[in-house]
């Protein structure tokens, strides 16, 4: 039988929503606040489900320690406690947790062989969360 | 189609244990969890139901009918129980918290009449949880 199993972990990590094709004004005008040069921080909530068949030997759809190990080097080491726009992989793309969170899910999609990794979910704040589950139109993800 | 979801919390007792493994492969791949004298979770169980809102009631199901479904199948037979020990399901199936999906989910379908049973969630710690939804 399918099952789907979600683990939730938290990081913390800073970063300034700017981009280079706009106007000095108009990245005011978008990104208000959030544009600030000096950057500000956020303490991220987030979700990774697997899914899969339930193993009838384990009872599980995935090896817990495996995926916390995974995204414990991959993610939460990665990214905690550092300046989102300084990483290579938001060197061309504004690092607003839409982005975020599918840089993410294909981190986890490139790397994670232990289970089907079926949805990313991310929480920037109490108030606002974001889900990415992969998507035929990436290019309305990725911002230059 | 609205959905509907209840939350309720037990409390209950477990251990992982697959006797058909040794005993260093069930250590290996259960860990702290293979202690047989077992060990607790608060559960918080979320199930929701689907169905078209009822032009009488206003209702997707009458929520007291769902929680004495709920209280009946499920809290009156795992809470403040050893999953392993004493509900029937778990003597020859491991209670991971997957299993206890499917569990609740196979305990709940067949009573809810009113409405369609859509997704039994249930957390282990507010950290973890397993969603079932039915499928083969």
């Amino acid at each position: 039988m399918k099952a789907h199993l979600t683990r939730r972990y938290r990081f913390s990590a800073s970063h300034r929503l700017h981009s280079a094709e706009m106007s000095e004004e108009e990245n005011r005008r978008v990104y208000g606040k959030c544009n600030n040069p000096y950057g500000h921080g956020h303490n991220y909530a987030l979700e990774v489900t697997v899914g899969g068949q339930v193993d009838p030997r384990t009872g599980m759809v995935c090896d817990l320690v495996e995926l916390d190990d995974f995204v414990g080097r991959q993610v939460l080491e990665r990214l905690g406690h550092e300046n989102l726009n300084y990483l290579d992989a938001f060197k061309h793309l504004v690092p607003t947790t839409e982005n975020l969170c599918a840089e993410i899910y294909h981190t986890l999609q490139r790397g994670f062989r232990a289970a089907v990794v079926e949805k990313v979910r991310l929480e920037e704040t109490m108030m606002n969360s974001f889900e990415y589950c992969g998507s035929e139109v990436e290019g309305a993800v990725i911002r230059e | 189609m609205v959905y509907l979801t209840r939350r309720a919390e037990f409390s209950a007792s477990h251990y992982y244990h697959n006797p058909a493994l040794t005993p260093e492969e069930n250590q290996r791949i259960f860990g702290k969890c293979n202690n047989p004298h077992g060990h607790g979770h608060n559960y918080t169980l979320e199930v929701t139901v689907r169905g078209p809102v009822d032009a009488r009631s206003g209702f997707v199901m009458d929520l007291a009918e769902l929680k004495a479904v709920l209280n009946r199948e499920v809290l009156d037979a795992m809470d403040h129980r050893f999953l392993n020990k004493e509900v029937p399901e778990f003597r020859d199936c491991i209670p991971t918290t997957e299993n206890l999906a499917i569990a609740i989910w196979q305990r709940l379908q067949p009573k809810l009449k009113a409405a369609e049973l859509h997704r039994v969630r249930v957390y282990e710690t507010p950290d973890l949880f397993a969603d079932y939804y039915g499928e083969p």
